[in-house]
Protein backbone atom coordinates (compact mmCIF):
# COMPACT_ATOMS: atom_id res chain seq x y z
CA UNK A 1 0.00 0.00 0.00
CA UNK A 2 1.44 3.55 -0.21
CA UNK A 3 1.18 5.13 2.70
CA UNK A 4 2.45 8.00 4.51
CA UNK A 5 4.99 8.57 7.49
CA UNK A 6 4.22 11.68 8.72
CA UNK A 7 6.19 13.04 11.26
CA UNK A 8 4.99 14.89 14.45
CA UNK A 9 6.84 17.54 16.64
CA UNK A 10 5.94 17.46 20.17
CA UNK A 11 6.85 19.22 23.16
CA UNK A 12 5.49 19.23 26.67
CA UNK A 13 2.86 17.55 26.58
CA UNK A 14 1.30 19.07 23.11
CA UNK A 15 1.99 18.42 19.93
CA UNK A 16 3.10 21.16 17.49
CA UNK A 17 0.19 22.45 15.26
CA UNK A 18 1.79 22.48 11.86
CA UNK A 19 2.59 18.70 12.54
CA UNK A 20 -1.36 18.48 12.76
CA UNK A 21 -1.69 20.13 9.44
CA UNK A 22 1.18 17.68 8.27
CA UNK A 23 -1.06 14.48 9.84
CA UNK A 24 -4.57 16.14 8.42
CA UNK A 25 -2.57 16.99 5.02
CA UNK A 26 -0.86 13.38 5.03
CA UNK A 27 -4.70 11.64 5.82
CA UNK A 28 -5.93 13.64 2.55
CA UNK A 29 -3.04 12.59 0.40
CA UNK A 30 -2.84 8.59 1.83
CA UNK A 31 -6.58 8.53 0.58
CA UNK A 32 -6.18 9.45 -2.74
CA UNK A 33 -3.54 7.39 -2.89
CA UNK A 34 -5.45 4.21 -1.75
CA UNK A 35 -3.45 4.24 1.70
CA UNK A 36 -2.67 5.22 4.78
CA UNK A 37 -1.17 7.93 6.65
CA UNK A 38 0.32 6.88 9.80
CA UNK A 39 2.58 9.44 12.36
CA UNK A 40 5.64 8.82 14.20
CA UNK A 41 6.26 10.67 17.33
CA UNK A 42 9.78 10.31 19.31
CA UNK A 43 10.70 11.14 22.92
CA UNK A 44 11.52 10.12 26.20
CA UNK A 45 8.51 8.56 27.58
CA UNK A 46 6.03 9.53 24.95
CA UNK A 47 2.41 8.98 26.34
CA UNK A 48 0.37 6.86 24.24
CA UNK A 49 -2.47 8.75 24.98
CA UNK A 50 -1.12 11.96 23.58
CA UNK A 51 -0.07 9.93 20.10
CA UNK A 52 -3.43 8.42 20.04
CA UNK A 53 -4.90 12.09 19.44
CA UNK A 54 -3.85 11.86 16.32
CA UNK A 55 -6.09 9.59 14.74
CA UNK A 56 -8.79 12.52 15.31
CA UNK A 57 -6.72 14.43 12.45
CA UNK A 58 -6.44 11.19 10.33
CA UNK A 59 -3.70 9.15 10.97
CA UNK A 60 -4.54 5.35 10.86
CA UNK A 61 -1.53 4.37 13.35
CA UNK A 62 0.62 5.98 15.43
CA UNK A 63 4.41 5.24 15.83
CA UNK A 64 6.30 5.89 19.32
CA UNK A 65 9.85 5.48 19.26
CA UNK A 66 11.93 6.59 22.76
CA UNK A 67 14.88 8.33 22.33
CA UNK A 68 16.38 11.72 22.68
CA UNK A 69 13.27 14.85 22.06
CA UNK A 70 14.64 18.07 20.16
CA UNK A 71 16.95 16.94 17.92
CA UNK A 72 17.28 15.89 14.15
CA UNK A 73 19.01 12.49 14.19
CA UNK A 74 17.53 10.38 16.19
CA UNK A 75 14.40 10.70 14.07
CA UNK A 76 16.06 10.07 10.67
CA UNK A 77 16.95 6.83 12.11
CA UNK A 78 13.57 5.91 14.00
CA UNK A 79 12.03 6.61 10.48
CA UNK A 80 14.18 4.95 8.54
CA UNK A 81 14.02 2.17 10.80
CA UNK A 82 9.91 2.60 10.10
CA UNK A 83 9.81 2.79 6.33
CA UNK A 84 12.41 0.05 6.37
CA UNK A 85 9.85 -2.35 8.48
CA UNK A 86 6.69 -0.93 6.21
CA UNK A 87 5.18 0.11 2.89
CA UNK A 88 5.97 3.47 2.37
CA UNK A 89 6.23 5.69 -0.31
CA UNK A 90 6.18 9.28 0.90
CA UNK A 91 7.68 10.90 3.71
CA UNK A 92 5.37 14.35 5.24
CA UNK A 93 6.75 16.93 7.73
CA UNK A 94 5.09 20.40 8.35
CA UNK A 95 7.04 23.42 8.35
CA UNK A 96 9.93 24.00 10.88
CA UNK A 97 13.24 23.67 11.91
CA UNK A 98 13.54 20.26 12.97
CA UNK A 99 11.07 18.87 10.21
CA UNK A 100 13.62 20.38 7.76
CA UNK A 101 16.89 18.94 9.00
CA UNK A 102 15.21 15.38 9.46
CA UNK A 103 13.39 15.29 5.98
CA UNK A 104 17.25 16.20 4.98
CA UNK A 105 18.86 13.49 6.59
CA UNK A 106 16.31 10.82 5.92
CA UNK A 107 16.61 12.19 2.13
CA UNK A 108 20.15 10.90 2.32
CA UNK A 109 20.09 8.15 4.21
CA UNK A 110 17.38 6.47 1.95
CA UNK A 111 19.23 8.42 -1.23
CA UNK A 112 15.74 9.71 -1.50
CA UNK A 113 14.35 13.06 -3.69
CA UNK A 114 13.40 15.87 -1.65
CA UNK A 115 11.25 18.89 -1.76
CA UNK A 116 11.59 21.37 0.83
CA UNK A 117 9.11 24.87 1.44
CA UNK A 118 6.15 23.06 -0.19
CA UNK A 119 3.30 24.54 -0.56
CA UNK A 120 0.79 22.39 -1.84
CA UNK A 121 0.71 18.68 -2.79
CA UNK A 122 -1.05 16.60 -5.41
CA UNK A 123 -1.86 13.13 -5.85
CA UNK A 124 -2.18 12.74 -10.03
CA UNK A 125 -1.98 8.75 -11.42
CA UNK A 126 -0.57 7.21 -7.87
CA UNK A 127 2.18 9.62 -7.59
CA UNK A 128 2.39 12.97 -5.52
CA UNK A 129 3.30 16.12 -7.07
CA UNK A 130 4.85 18.58 -4.54
CA UNK A 131 4.70 22.30 -5.18
CA UNK A 132 7.41 24.54 -4.25
CA UNK A 133 7.10 28.93 -4.80
CA UNK A 134 11.00 29.45 -6.03
CA UNK A 135 12.39 32.90 -6.88
CA UNK A 136 10.85 34.65 -3.67
CA UNK A 137 7.40 33.28 -4.71
CA UNK A 138 7.73 34.98 -8.38
CA UNK A 139 7.16 30.91 -9.72
CA UNK A 140 6.13 27.79 -9.06
CA UNK A 141 8.08 24.38 -9.67
CA UNK A 142 6.46 20.84 -9.52
CA UNK A 143 8.64 18.48 -7.92
CA UNK A 144 8.18 14.12 -8.77
CA UNK A 145 9.85 11.54 -6.98
CA UNK A 146 12.14 8.48 -8.84
CA UNK A 147 13.20 7.27 -5.81
CA UNK A 148 11.27 4.23 -3.99
CA UNK A 149 10.34 6.97 -0.85
CA UNK A 150 9.69 10.78 -1.96
CA UNK A 151 10.47 13.22 0.92
CA UNK A 152 8.15 16.24 1.44
CA UNK A 153 8.78 18.96 3.48
CA UNK A 154 6.03 21.56 3.65
CA UNK A 155 6.29 25.66 4.32
CA UNK A 156 5.32 26.56 7.66
CA UNK A 157 1.39 27.03 7.82
CA UNK A 158 0.50 25.10 4.50
CA UNK A 159 -1.03 22.73 5.78
CA UNK A 160 -4.37 23.13 7.19
CA UNK A 161 -5.67 21.25 10.25
CA UNK A 162 -9.15 19.05 9.16
CA UNK A 163 -12.05 19.06 11.36
CA UNK A 164 -10.38 16.53 13.81
CA UNK A 165 -13.51 14.46 13.63
CA UNK A 166 -11.28 11.13 13.58
CA UNK A 167 -11.47 8.56 16.18
CA UNK A 168 -7.91 7.95 18.87
CA UNK A 169 -5.75 5.93 16.42
CA UNK A 170 -3.74 2.31 17.76
CA UNK A 171 -0.50 2.90 18.67
CA UNK A 172 2.82 1.00 18.56
CA UNK A 173 6.25 1.07 20.21
CA UNK A 174 8.49 1.41 17.20
CA UNK A 175 12.32 0.03 18.43
CA UNK A 176 15.10 1.00 15.91
CA UNK A 177 18.89 1.80 16.94
CA UNK A 178 20.16 5.33 17.35
CA UNK A 179 23.24 5.80 15.02
CA UNK A 180 26.56 6.52 16.42
CA UNK A 181 26.84 10.49 15.03
CA UNK A 182 23.35 10.94 16.36
CA UNK A 183 24.40 10.04 19.63
CA UNK A 184 26.92 12.49 19.30
CA UNK A 185 24.71 15.43 20.16
CA UNK A 186 23.46 16.01 23.61
CA UNK A 187 20.40 18.52 24.39
CA UNK A 188 21.42 20.42 27.24
CA UNK A 189 18.85 22.78 27.82
CA UNK A 190 15.64 23.09 25.47
CA UNK A 191 12.84 25.77 24.50
CA UNK A 192 14.97 28.47 26.93
CA UNK A 193 12.80 31.53 26.57
CA UNK A 194 14.88 35.01 26.46
CA UNK A 195 13.18 38.19 27.13
CA UNK A 196 10.17 39.78 28.71
CA UNK A 197 6.58 37.37 28.34
CA UNK A 198 4.62 39.65 25.73
CA UNK A 199 1.33 38.67 23.78
CA UNK A 200 1.27 39.72 20.35
CA UNK A 201 -0.66 36.32 18.74
CA UNK A 202 -4.10 38.53 20.29
CA UNK A 203 -3.27 41.95 18.99
CA UNK A 204 -4.85 42.99 15.85
CA UNK A 205 -2.54 45.80 15.36
CA UNK A 206 1.74 44.77 15.03
CA UNK A 207 3.81 47.61 14.78
CA UNK A 208 6.64 45.19 14.07
CA UNK A 209 10.63 45.90 13.91
CA UNK A 210 13.35 44.79 11.66
CA UNK A 211 17.17 45.15 11.82
CA UNK A 212 16.34 48.09 9.70
CA UNK A 213 16.01 49.40 12.72
CA UNK A 214 19.90 49.67 13.05
CA UNK A 215 19.84 48.71 16.95
CA UNK A 216 18.05 47.54 19.86
CA UNK A 217 17.12 51.36 20.79
CA UNK A 218 15.46 51.59 17.10
CA UNK A 219 12.38 50.00 19.09
CA UNK A 220 11.38 52.72 20.41
CA UNK A 221 10.15 54.03 17.51
CA UNK A 222 7.98 50.82 16.95
CA UNK A 223 7.01 51.27 20.36
CA UNK A 224 5.79 54.75 20.53
CA UNK A 225 3.59 53.96 17.07
CA UNK A 226 2.23 51.61 19.04
CA UNK A 227 1.47 53.34 21.87
CA UNK A 228 -0.42 56.13 19.72
CA UNK A 229 -2.49 53.27 17.85
CA UNK A 230 -3.60 51.92 21.03
CA UNK A 231 -5.73 49.55 21.91
CA UNK A 232 -5.09 46.11 21.21
CA UNK A 233 -1.65 47.16 19.73
CA UNK A 234 1.41 45.47 19.94
CA UNK A 235 5.19 45.43 18.70
CA UNK A 236 6.92 42.09 17.15
CA UNK A 237 10.35 41.51 15.68
CA UNK A 238 11.83 39.50 13.38
CA UNK A 239 14.30 36.11 14.05
CA UNK A 240 17.19 38.46 13.17
CA UNK A 241 16.83 40.97 15.68
CA UNK A 242 15.22 38.37 18.49
CA UNK A 243 18.80 36.53 17.77
CA UNK A 244 20.73 39.74 18.59
CA UNK A 245 19.30 40.44 21.03
CA UNK A 246 17.08 43.29 20.32
CA UNK A 247 13.79 42.35 21.33
CA UNK A 248 12.06 39.34 23.26
CA UNK A 249 11.60 35.99 22.30
CA UNK A 250 8.14 35.89 22.47
CA UNK A 251 7.49 38.83 20.04
CA UNK A 252 9.23 36.51 17.33
CA UNK A 253 6.85 36.21 14.22
CA UNK A 254 8.32 33.66 11.37
CA UNK A 255 9.41 29.91 10.97
CA UNK A 256 10.60 29.20 14.54
CA UNK A 257 8.42 32.20 15.97
CA UNK A 258 4.55 33.04 16.14
CA UNK A 259 1.84 33.05 13.29
CA UNK A 260 0.05 35.93 13.46
CA UNK A 261 -2.98 37.40 11.24
CA UNK A 262 -4.08 40.80 13.12
CA UNK A 263 -6.36 43.74 10.98
CA UNK A 264 -2.99 45.90 10.05
CA UNK A 265 0.51 44.49 9.95
CA UNK A 266 3.06 47.68 10.06
CA UNK A 267 6.43 46.36 8.95
CA UNK A 268 9.37 48.86 9.75
CA UNK A 269 12.68 47.90 8.86
CA UNK A 270 11.60 44.36 8.23
CA UNK A 271 13.40 43.26 4.45
CA UNK A 272 10.19 40.07 3.95
CA UNK A 273 12.30 36.74 4.19
CA UNK A 274 10.27 33.65 3.52
CA UNK A 275 10.88 32.81 7.10
CA UNK A 276 9.52 35.98 8.12
CA UNK A 277 6.62 36.18 5.78
CA UNK A 278 5.20 32.37 6.69
CA UNK A 279 4.76 34.10 10.10
CA UNK A 280 2.38 37.13 9.00
CA UNK A 281 1.19 36.97 5.95
CA UNK A 282 -2.51 36.08 6.21
CA UNK A 283 -2.67 39.78 8.31
CA UNK A 284 -5.36 41.66 6.68
CA UNK A 285 -3.57 44.80 5.64
CA UNK A 286 0.25 44.99 5.20
CA UNK A 287 2.00 48.54 5.55
CA UNK A 288 6.06 48.56 4.94
CA UNK A 289 8.22 51.04 5.73
CA UNK A 290 11.79 50.30 4.29
CA UNK A 291 14.35 52.38 2.66
CA UNK A 292 15.54 48.97 0.13
CA UNK A 293 12.81 49.15 -3.05
CA UNK A 294 13.99 46.13 -3.63
CA UNK A 295 13.28 44.66 -0.51
CA UNK A 296 10.86 41.30 -0.85
CA UNK A 297 8.87 42.57 1.28
CA UNK A 298 7.17 44.91 -1.27
CA UNK A 299 5.95 42.40 -2.76
CA UNK A 300 3.54 41.13 -0.88
CA UNK A 301 2.59 44.60 1.32
CA UNK A 302 -0.91 46.48 0.15
CA UNK A 303 0.83 49.54 1.24
CA UNK A 304 4.74 50.08 0.81
CA UNK A 305 7.17 53.11 1.54
CA UNK A 306 10.05 53.66 0.19
CA UNK A 307 12.30 55.91 2.70
CA UNK A 308 13.54 56.06 5.61
CA UNK A 309 11.98 54.82 8.63
CA UNK A 310 14.09 57.06 11.13
CA UNK A 311 12.27 60.43 9.26
CA UNK A 312 8.83 58.38 8.65
CA UNK A 313 8.06 57.12 11.73
CA UNK A 314 8.10 59.85 14.42
CA UNK A 315 5.93 61.51 12.06
CA UNK A 316 3.64 59.02 11.38
CA UNK A 317 3.50 58.74 15.70
CA UNK A 318 2.51 62.28 15.62
CA UNK A 319 0.17 61.83 13.14
CA UNK A 320 -1.78 58.69 14.41
CA UNK A 321 -1.99 60.88 17.78
CA UNK A 322 -3.34 63.81 16.22
CA UNK A 323 -5.86 61.57 14.04
CA UNK A 324 -7.02 59.64 17.30
CA UNK A 325 -7.61 63.04 19.35
CA UNK A 326 -9.29 64.60 16.27
CA UNK B 1 41.77 21.29 14.06
CA UNK B 2 40.77 21.61 10.51
CA UNK B 3 37.75 23.67 9.45
CA UNK B 4 36.04 23.36 6.34
CA UNK B 5 34.14 25.44 5.10
CA UNK B 6 31.30 25.24 2.14
CA UNK B 7 30.72 28.11 -0.11
CA UNK B 8 28.76 28.65 -2.68
CA UNK B 9 28.37 30.69 -5.64
CA UNK B 10 25.33 32.65 -5.78
CA UNK B 11 23.64 35.61 -8.72
CA UNK B 12 24.29 38.60 -7.39
CA UNK B 13 21.37 39.78 -5.22
CA UNK B 14 20.85 42.79 -7.64
CA UNK B 15 20.47 40.48 -10.36
CA UNK B 16 16.63 39.39 -11.25
CA UNK B 17 16.53 35.49 -11.05
CA UNK B 18 14.99 33.47 -13.26
CA UNK B 19 14.12 29.58 -14.49
CA UNK B 20 15.56 28.31 -17.79
CA UNK B 21 12.14 27.66 -19.97
CA UNK B 22 13.96 24.75 -21.68
CA UNK B 23 15.38 23.44 -18.39
CA UNK B 24 13.56 24.06 -15.20
CA UNK B 25 16.79 24.68 -13.75
CA UNK B 26 17.56 28.42 -12.45
CA UNK B 27 19.04 30.35 -15.02
CA UNK B 28 22.62 31.11 -12.98
CA UNK B 29 23.94 33.33 -15.70
CA UNK B 30 24.81 36.70 -15.26
CA UNK B 31 26.78 38.78 -12.01
CA UNK B 32 27.76 36.26 -9.52
CA UNK B 33 29.22 36.70 -5.59
CA UNK B 34 29.65 34.45 -3.09
CA UNK B 35 26.67 33.51 -0.84
CA UNK B 36 26.16 36.12 2.00
CA UNK B 37 25.24 33.98 4.64
CA UNK B 38 28.85 31.88 3.83
CA UNK B 39 30.75 34.96 5.04
CA UNK B 40 29.44 34.34 8.66
CA UNK B 41 30.68 30.52 8.41
CA UNK B 42 34.08 31.87 7.28
CA UNK B 43 33.99 34.42 10.36
CA UNK B 44 33.13 31.36 12.83
CA UNK B 45 35.78 29.57 11.66
CA UNK B 46 38.53 32.92 11.86
CA UNK B 47 37.00 33.07 15.55
CA UNK B 48 37.79 29.69 16.41
CA UNK B 49 41.10 30.29 15.08
CA UNK B 50 42.10 33.33 16.60
CA UNK B 51 40.00 32.23 20.11
CA UNK B 52 42.70 30.11 20.75
CA UNK B 53 40.94 27.30 22.80
CA UNK B 54 41.42 24.80 20.01
CA UNK B 55 44.54 24.92 17.44
CA UNK B 56 43.46 25.51 14.03
CA UNK B 57 45.44 24.22 11.37
CA UNK B 58 44.02 25.16 8.45
CA UNK B 59 40.51 26.56 7.07
CA UNK B 60 40.08 24.95 3.70
CA UNK B 61 37.05 26.91 1.30
CA UNK B 62 35.15 24.00 -0.38
CA UNK B 63 32.43 24.76 -3.36
CA UNK B 64 30.98 22.30 -6.19
CA UNK B 65 29.91 24.77 -9.29
CA UNK B 66 31.15 25.75 -13.00
CA UNK B 67 34.20 27.60 -13.44
CA UNK B 68 32.99 30.63 -12.52
CA UNK B 69 32.71 29.37 -8.94
CA UNK B 70 36.20 29.85 -8.47
CA UNK B 71 35.68 34.00 -7.85
CA UNK B 72 33.61 32.48 -4.74
CA UNK B 73 36.52 30.81 -3.59
CA UNK B 74 39.17 33.91 -4.01
CA UNK B 75 36.77 35.75 -1.88
CA UNK B 76 36.43 33.03 1.05
CA UNK B 77 40.39 32.64 0.76
CA UNK B 78 40.33 36.76 1.24
CA UNK B 79 37.88 36.12 3.83
CA UNK B 80 40.29 33.88 6.14
CA UNK B 81 40.38 30.52 4.57
CA UNK B 82 44.12 29.16 3.75
CA UNK B 83 43.55 27.10 0.33
CA UNK B 84 40.29 25.99 -1.46
CA UNK B 85 38.75 23.10 -2.60
CA UNK B 86 37.14 23.26 -5.87
CA UNK B 87 34.50 20.08 -7.53
CA UNK B 88 33.85 21.35 -10.82
CA UNK B 89 32.82 18.45 -13.39
CA UNK B 90 29.84 18.43 -16.01
CA UNK B 91 28.92 14.87 -14.53
CA UNK B 92 27.41 17.15 -11.33
CA UNK B 93 25.54 19.72 -13.31
CA UNK B 94 21.78 19.99 -11.78
CA UNK B 95 22.16 17.43 -9.14
CA UNK B 96 18.85 18.18 -6.91
CA UNK B 97 19.60 18.79 -2.96
CA UNK B 98 20.34 15.37 -2.40
CA UNK B 99 22.96 14.51 -4.85
CA UNK B 100 24.65 18.03 -4.21
CA UNK B 101 24.94 17.01 -0.38
CA UNK B 102 26.61 13.86 -1.68
CA UNK B 103 29.15 15.14 -3.96
CA UNK B 104 30.16 17.66 -1.09
CA UNK B 105 30.10 15.05 1.33
CA UNK B 106 32.71 12.85 -0.90
CA UNK B 107 34.87 16.07 -1.41
CA UNK B 108 35.00 16.76 1.93
CA UNK B 109 36.14 13.49 2.97
CA UNK B 110 39.63 13.66 1.08
CA UNK B 111 39.89 16.31 3.54
CA UNK B 112 39.24 14.37 6.66
CA UNK B 113 38.19 17.94 8.35
CA UNK B 114 37.38 18.29 12.35
CA UNK B 115 34.63 20.73 11.65
CA UNK B 116 32.28 21.59 8.78
CA UNK B 117 31.06 25.00 8.20
CA UNK B 118 28.16 26.46 6.41
CA UNK B 119 25.97 29.01 6.04
CA UNK B 120 22.43 28.48 7.14
CA UNK B 121 20.86 29.03 3.68
CA UNK B 122 22.19 29.92 -0.37
CA UNK B 123 20.91 33.21 -1.39
CA UNK B 124 19.20 31.38 -4.59
CA UNK B 125 18.20 27.85 -3.90
CA UNK B 126 16.53 29.05 -0.71
CA UNK B 127 17.43 25.42 0.82
CA UNK B 128 18.42 25.52 4.38
CA UNK B 129 19.05 21.17 4.14
CA UNK B 130 22.14 20.87 2.75
CA UNK B 131 24.14 20.77 6.09
CA UNK B 132 21.74 17.93 7.02
CA UNK B 133 22.33 16.04 4.24
CA UNK B 134 26.11 16.58 4.12
CA UNK B 135 26.26 14.95 7.70
CA UNK B 136 24.62 12.23 7.21
CA UNK B 137 26.90 11.06 4.08
CA UNK B 138 29.54 11.95 6.86
CA UNK B 139 28.30 10.18 9.38
CA UNK B 140 28.99 13.00 11.66
CA UNK B 141 26.68 15.07 14.16
CA UNK B 142 24.93 18.13 13.21
CA UNK B 143 23.13 21.13 13.66
CA UNK B 144 21.54 23.57 11.72
CA UNK B 145 21.00 27.74 12.33
CA UNK B 146 23.57 27.62 15.33
CA UNK B 147 24.25 31.55 16.32
CA UNK B 148 26.43 30.99 19.45
CA UNK B 149 29.50 28.42 19.39
CA UNK B 150 32.21 27.38 21.72
CA UNK B 151 34.90 24.60 21.66
CA UNK B 152 35.44 22.83 24.56
CA UNK B 153 37.51 20.00 25.43
CA UNK B 154 37.19 18.65 21.71
CA UNK B 155 33.25 19.64 21.72
CA UNK B 156 31.04 21.94 20.74
CA UNK B 157 28.45 23.67 22.87
CA UNK B 158 25.95 25.29 20.51
CA UNK B 159 23.05 27.88 20.47
CA UNK B 160 20.32 28.21 18.57
CA UNK B 161 16.24 29.07 18.64
CA UNK B 162 14.12 26.30 17.33
CA UNK B 163 10.59 25.29 17.82
CA UNK B 164 10.09 26.56 21.67
CA UNK B 165 12.53 28.81 22.56
CA UNK B 166 16.45 28.58 22.19
CA UNK B 167 18.35 25.08 22.80
CA UNK B 168 21.84 24.37 24.13
CA UNK B 169 23.65 21.57 22.06
CA UNK B 170 26.25 19.83 22.94
CA UNK B 171 27.82 18.27 19.71
CA UNK B 172 31.23 16.02 19.70
CA UNK B 173 33.40 16.31 16.68
CA UNK B 174 33.94 15.87 13.85
CA UNK B 175 30.54 17.68 13.33
CA UNK B 176 28.60 19.61 10.82
CA UNK B 177 27.85 23.21 11.59
CA UNK B 178 25.01 25.69 9.79
CA UNK B 179 25.36 29.37 11.30
CA UNK B 180 22.53 31.60 11.85
CA UNK B 181 23.32 35.11 10.30
CA UNK B 182 23.12 36.50 13.86
CA UNK B 183 26.25 34.47 14.96
CA UNK B 184 28.68 37.29 14.01
CA UNK B 185 29.36 40.32 11.60
CA UNK B 186 31.76 38.77 9.08
CA UNK B 187 34.72 41.08 8.71
CA UNK B 188 36.03 42.72 5.66
CA UNK B 189 38.65 41.90 3.18
CA UNK B 190 41.96 43.52 3.68
CA UNK B 191 42.65 44.90 -0.06
CA UNK B 192 46.29 43.06 0.85
CA UNK B 193 44.22 39.81 1.15
CA UNK B 194 41.97 40.17 -1.72
CA UNK B 195 45.07 40.89 -3.78
CA UNK B 196 46.69 37.73 -2.13
CA UNK B 197 43.73 35.80 -2.60
CA UNK B 198 44.43 33.95 -6.26
CA UNK B 199 48.07 33.24 -5.07
CA UNK B 200 46.61 31.11 -1.89
CA UNK B 201 46.81 26.99 -3.33
CA UNK B 202 43.30 25.84 -5.22
CA UNK B 203 42.84 22.47 -5.88
CA UNK B 204 40.28 21.94 -8.52
CA UNK B 205 39.05 18.18 -8.64
CA UNK B 206 36.54 16.10 -10.64
CA UNK B 207 34.03 13.28 -9.56
CA UNK B 208 36.79 10.58 -9.96
CA UNK B 209 39.27 12.33 -7.98
CA UNK B 210 37.08 12.56 -4.71
CA UNK B 211 34.99 9.29 -5.52
CA UNK B 212 32.31 10.10 -6.17
CA UNK B 213 29.61 7.81 -8.30
CA UNK B 214 28.65 9.54 -11.20
CA UNK B 215 25.44 7.78 -11.40
CA UNK B 216 24.33 9.45 -8.36
CA UNK B 217 24.96 12.95 -9.29
CA UNK B 218 23.28 15.13 -12.00
CA UNK B 219 20.16 16.22 -13.12
CA UNK B 220 19.39 13.00 -14.86
CA UNK B 221 20.25 10.95 -11.52
CA UNK B 222 18.76 13.04 -9.11
CA UNK B 223 15.70 11.91 -7.06
CA UNK B 224 14.27 14.92 -7.52
CA UNK B 225 12.84 15.95 -10.23
CA UNK B 226 11.53 19.20 -11.61
CA UNK B 227 8.83 18.96 -13.90
CA UNK B 228 7.73 22.62 -14.66
CA UNK B 229 8.12 26.11 -13.48
CA UNK B 230 4.51 28.15 -13.40
CA UNK B 231 3.63 31.61 -12.22
CA UNK B 232 2.14 31.78 -8.51
CA UNK B 233 -1.81 32.65 -8.41
CA UNK B 234 -1.79 37.05 -9.39
CA UNK B 235 -1.71 39.23 -6.15
CA UNK B 236 -3.55 42.77 -6.53
CA UNK B 237 0.07 44.42 -6.16
CA UNK B 238 0.11 46.96 -3.26
CA UNK B 239 0.35 50.64 -3.57
CA UNK B 240 4.03 52.52 -3.38
CA UNK B 241 5.21 55.81 -2.12
CA UNK B 242 8.41 56.85 -2.77
CA UNK B 243 9.15 59.51 0.27
CA UNK B 244 9.97 62.21 -1.23
CA UNK B 245 8.08 64.40 1.12
CA UNK B 246 7.62 63.10 4.75
CA UNK B 247 4.80 65.12 5.81
CA UNK B 248 2.81 64.39 2.37
CA UNK B 249 4.03 60.78 3.14
CA UNK B 250 2.41 60.60 6.39
CA UNK B 251 -0.63 61.82 5.54
CA UNK B 252 -1.21 59.55 2.67
CA UNK B 253 -0.40 56.73 4.99
CA UNK B 254 -3.06 57.67 7.40
CA UNK B 255 -5.54 58.81 4.39
CA UNK B 256 -5.04 55.22 3.88
CA UNK B 257 -5.33 53.44 7.06
CA UNK B 258 -8.58 55.65 7.67
CA UNK B 259 -9.94 54.25 4.49
CA UNK B 260 -9.73 51.03 5.48
CA UNK B 261 -11.03 52.19 9.19
CA UNK B 262 -7.61 51.12 11.13
CA UNK B 263 -7.22 54.26 12.75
Amino acid sequence: MPNILVYALHYEGAINKNSLGAVSEGAKLAAELGGEAHAILLGEGVPHELAATLGKYGAAKVLVAEGPEGLAQPLVDAMAAAISGGDYKYALFGGGLLGFEIGAGLAARLGAGVAMEVTGVRAEGGELIAERPILGDSAISEIKYRSPVGIIIGRLNAFELNDASGADAPVEQLSFELSAHAGQAKMLTRGEQRGADVDIEGASILVAGGRGLGKAEGFQLCEDLAAAFGGNTAVAATRAVVDAGWYPYAAQIGQTGKTVAPKLYLAAGISGAIQHKVGMQSSENIVAINKDSNAPIFEFSDLGIVGDLNKILPKLTEAVKAKKAS
Amino acid sequence: MKICVLVKEVPDAAVEKRIDPSTGRMDRSGEKNLNPYDTHAIEAAMQIREGGVAPVEEIVAVTMGPESAVRALHKAVSLGADRSVHLSDPAVAGSDVAATGYALAKTLQRESPDLVLLGQQSDDGECYTIGAVVAEHLGMPSLTQVIKMDVADGALRCERQAEYGYDTVQVGLPAVISVGDAINEPRYPSLKAIMGAKKKPLDTVGVGDVGIDASKVGGDNSAAQWVAAKAPPAKAAGEIIEDEDTGETVEKIIAWLDERKLI
